[in-house]
């Protein structure tokens, strides 16, 4: 094909991956409900539009795999072939197959001989399947493909349209296939039948072989409606002569249909019959009405009014495909309310979004500073409207996680295959909302720790048994929002971690120095996210490399979010992933702290309350309503010069379910804070994570909370430690 | 393409090599008329055919329509993949009336008989 289809092609594979997707969760379902005939209905068309939509491409490889699953499929369908597990694990291995000969057009590569291999041996399997009594399964196919010869009982093919196409003579030298377009109109519905004329080809002396002489008569199945069935053919459509008639059309409107085209009119009574668009008993009282009329040809009365006078086409009929053609359209309607759009043009959307709420807050500064109030007014109306622009720009890269968590369906069920361990998955929370930036990183780091809990956490089933837990092992996802992020929480229900093997690991690789009796809980678990840990006496094939606890903590840490680990011997242990919903704007909570700026999440303030110099000199903690609360002067920590305010403020943070004091100068408000990444340079710097500018054009630095906190808390803990005896004394 | 032919009594087959496309079709042509003029039967061997195209189904159509005008027998045997795939999507198989040699089950949709 000449044509350049380098966009039709992004969105070929971007559709046939979520089409894949479909097919996975579909036989995931059929596995636990093997008679669910949606679902064997939605893996069958995933399947057929799949392989419709390459034949247009001529990805042949694609199209040739995807046709043998596809039989495979419509024998289930067709309830011909019980649906066993096995096939269910190789339709499952076809569709990883399919996805992996995608990503090769993906990467504009060709197919190497392992992927040629790998297919060769999955269609040996699908034979094997249809091998089963596949000569009679023939016969009744054969059968059930000609009832419309049988001539009695109307069929109303409701949904069933009618086309009819005859390809212009030049369209082969403008480099199209006919071929393409019938592949391409299997993916817009079924084609029940096509016949292909070749009537118009002329003797042999005169036949141009580079011309085209076909037409094709076909039935399409399909709830699509007629500007898509015509667009199909739009790149020919200047050049080819295409009627098309609506499901439940009048036995008059094909006799229309055989008038207008070129062919000889009793032959096309024939196609028509033959591809069931009228009955041969319709047709054939038509005829001998008309014979028996016994008038000149001249004279006839058309055929489609005498049936029409012979009430052969039943009005309730037609009425009744015309409502479901409604339906039909109505369903479309609402599929189109989503749009796709580039993630490019909603990345440089927020980006603006993000300079409006810089500028805005200039503006503000400078109504303030002049004192004019009915500028002042003016920027609140419009500070607000920003805001709420923010949010809804915000909101547009917000999505479900609920897709993330169903393609973990198939991990565990392939892992638990694997290891021989029957788990089953729980999830929950699965309408929770985050940045989609986000969610695409997640995946990695979660499918190592559902892995890892399969691997190591949930036990075999004679220990299961034996500490009287029931045989199959629960693994679970949830999501929640929870101040102002996300929390994301595998859990499962095995042995939990032990602590005696973590610590020996850690002594042997020279992680801790000391032998750790007296470390938290928390901290001993939090020792498995070094470098090269792992505790696995057995490397298996899945996880206890080594590699892959500390990705994982790399990974979440990129994402500004933290891990922690909740672990009961023989209970089961929960990791916490907290994320921030979004990467780019958040609502602050500006503070002063010598010469410089500092924001923290609004979402993690929780108050501010006034330092008491008397009271809290030189204490590195004050009673908050009779309550310990830690505090964490920030101008020592980061070795800020610059005099002290006259009075110094506490602002009360809470991240990650620990709670601290961050001693400031200045408290100046929230703001909305369009967070920039640091340079490379600063990339070491614990405890900042971004910067944002202010209205004035000055820089803020946006603190990293629960480094903060962590590192407060390391630094304190050895404070104590060396220090304990003078305290005791 | 190539096409190679084998003379058996007073049988001809041709072997079709490669692709049966646009690019090829005026050679095509002749080489199948030429074959049609030379013997009464003829069988055309379709396994090695990689890919075919509209002017190609065109072109086996004419040749069957010009033997059987001419009371000869034209038999298409070992219909390759390639061919399979079209002859499906055209509803071919009964059109040409040859046996075709079909990978189990490769029916699919069920209409390839009416």
């Amino acid at each position: 094909m000449s044509l350049d289809l380098g966009d039709a092609l992004q969105t070929f594979i971007a559709e046939s991956r979520g089409l894949l997707q479909d097919m996975e969760e579909g036989l995931l379902r059929l596995e636990v409900q093997p008679d669910d005939a949606e679902a064997i209905n939605a893996v069958f068309r995933a399947a057929h539009t799949i392989k419709g939509s390459s034949g247009l491409f001529g990805l042949d490889d694609i199209v040739a795999f995807t046709h043998k699953a596809e039989n495979v499929l419509d024998r289930v369908r067709n309830n011909e072939l019980p649906l066993k597990e096995g096939l269910i694990g190789l339709l499952l291995a076809c569709g990883d197959h399919i996805e992996g000969l995608i990503d090769l057009v993906d990467g504009e590569s060709e197919m190497d001989a392992e992927t040629r291999k790998r297919g060769e041996i999955l269609v040996a399997q699908l034979r094997q399947w249809l091998g089963e009594g596949g000569a009679d399964s023939t016969a009744m196919q054969a059968e059930a493909a000609a009832p419309v010869a049988s001539a009695d009982g109307v069929r109303m093919q409701g949904d069933t349209w009618h086309i009819s196409v005859r390809f212009g003579r030049d369209v082969l030298r403008g480099g199209m296939d006919p071929l393409s377009f019938l592949r391409y109109l299997a993916r817009v519905g079924e084609i029940v039948h096509l016949s292909t004329l070749a009537d118009a080809l002329p003797a042999a002396i005169e036949m141009d072989p580079e011309s085209c002489y076909l037409g094709f008569e076909i039935r399409l199945r399909s709830d699509a409606d007629k500007a898509v069935i015509e667009n199909v053919f739009e790149f020919v459509r200047e050049d080819c002569e295409l009627h098309i008639l609506p499901p439940g059309s009048k036995v008059a409107d094909y006799v229309h249909l055989i008038d207008a085209l070129p062919e000889d009119n009793t032959r096309l009574g024939d196609l028509l019959v033959a591809c069931g668009a009228v009955t041969a008993r319709e047709l054939k009282e038509t005829l001998a009405v008309q014979e028996s009329a016994g008038a000149s040809q001249a004279t006839q009365q058309p055929l489609g009014e005498i049936l029409v006078e012979r009430q052969i086409v039943q009005p309730e009929l037609v009425n009744a495909a015309l409502s479901k053609q409604k339906d039909a359209r109505a369903r479309q309607s609402q599929e189109a309310r989503f749009i796709r759009v580039h993630a490019d043009k909603l990345d440089s959307l927020i980006n603006l979004v993000g300079e409006l709420v810089i500028a805005g807050a200039g503006v503000g500064l400078q109504a303030a500073r002049n004192k004019d109030a009915v500028l002042m007014e003016s920027v609140s109306g419009m500070a607000r409207l920003v805001e709420e622009i923010r949010d809804g720009a915000m909101h547009l890269r917000m999505v479900e996680i609920g897709e993330t968590f169903n393609r973990f369906r198939r991990v565990v069920r392939d892992v638990s295959k694997e290891i021989g361990k029957d788990i089953e998955l729980v999830i929950e929370g699965e309408g929770t909302e985050l940045d989609k930036t986000v969610v695409d990183k997640i995946g990695d780091p979660l499918t190592h720790l559902m892995r890892n809990a399969m691997d190591h956490g949930i036990e075999p089933a004679a220990l299961r048994a034996e500490r009287g837990k029931p045989i199959k092992g629960t693994l679970k996802l949830n999501a929640y929002h929870e101040a102002g992020g996300i929390v994301i929480e595998v859990s499962d229900d095995g042995g939990g971690l032990n602590r005696e093997r973590i610590l020996a690991k850690a002594r042997e690789k020279g992680l801790i120095q000391d032998s750790g009796d007296t470390m938290p809980d928390g901290e001993v678990w939090k020792l498995i996210f070094e470098a090269g840990f792992s505790t696995a006496e057995q490397v298996s094939n899945l996880s206890g490399r080594g590699v892959g606890m500390d990705v994982v903590r790399r990974n979440i840490e990129a994402l500004r979010g933290t891990v922690d680990i909740e672990s009961q011997a023989g209970v089961g242990s929960t990791f916490h992933i907290r994320l921030p919903l979004t990467l780019a704007i958040i609502d602050g909570f500006l503070m002063g702290v010598g010469d410089g700026h500092y924001v923290v999440p609004l979402d993690m303030v929780q108050e501010c309350v006034e330092l008491d110099p008397a009271r809290s000199e030189r204490r590195d903690y004050i009673n908050l309503r009779g309550e310990v609360l830690p505090l964490l002067r920030v101008k020592e920590h980061f070795g800020l010069s610059g005099c002290a305010g006259r009075r110094q403020n506490v602002v009360v943070v809470n991240a990650a379910g620990r709670k601290a004091g961050l001693v400031v100068d200045e408290l100046k408000g929230e703001f909305q804070a369009v967070i920039k990444p640091l340079g490379q340079m600063f990339a070491k710097v614990r405890g900042i994570t971004g910067s944002t500018i202010l209205g004035s054009g000055e820089v803020a630095l946006v603190l990293e909370v629960p480094a903060l906190l962590s590192d407060a808390a390391r630094f304190e803990g050895r404070a104590i430690l060396t220090s304990s005896k003078s305290f005791l004394n | 393409m190539e096409i190679r032919n084998v003379r058996d009594d007073d049988r001809l087959t041709l072997y079709p090599e490669g692709e049966m496309t646009i690019y090829q079709a005026i050679d095509l042509k002749s080489a199948l008329l030429d074959a049609l003029a030379q013997s009464d039967e003829i069988e055309l061997d379709l396994s090695a055919v990689s890919e075919l195209d509209t002017s190609g189904v065109q072109l086996l159509m004419l040749m069957k329509r010009e033997a059987v005008a001419a009371g000869k027998a034209l038999k298409l045997s070992g219909h390759s993949a390639a061919v399979l795939e079209v002859f499906e999507i055209l509803d071919l198989g009964s059109w040409f009336g040859d046996p075709q040699v079909l990978p189990a089950g490769a029916l699919g949709l069920g209409r390839a008989a009416a």
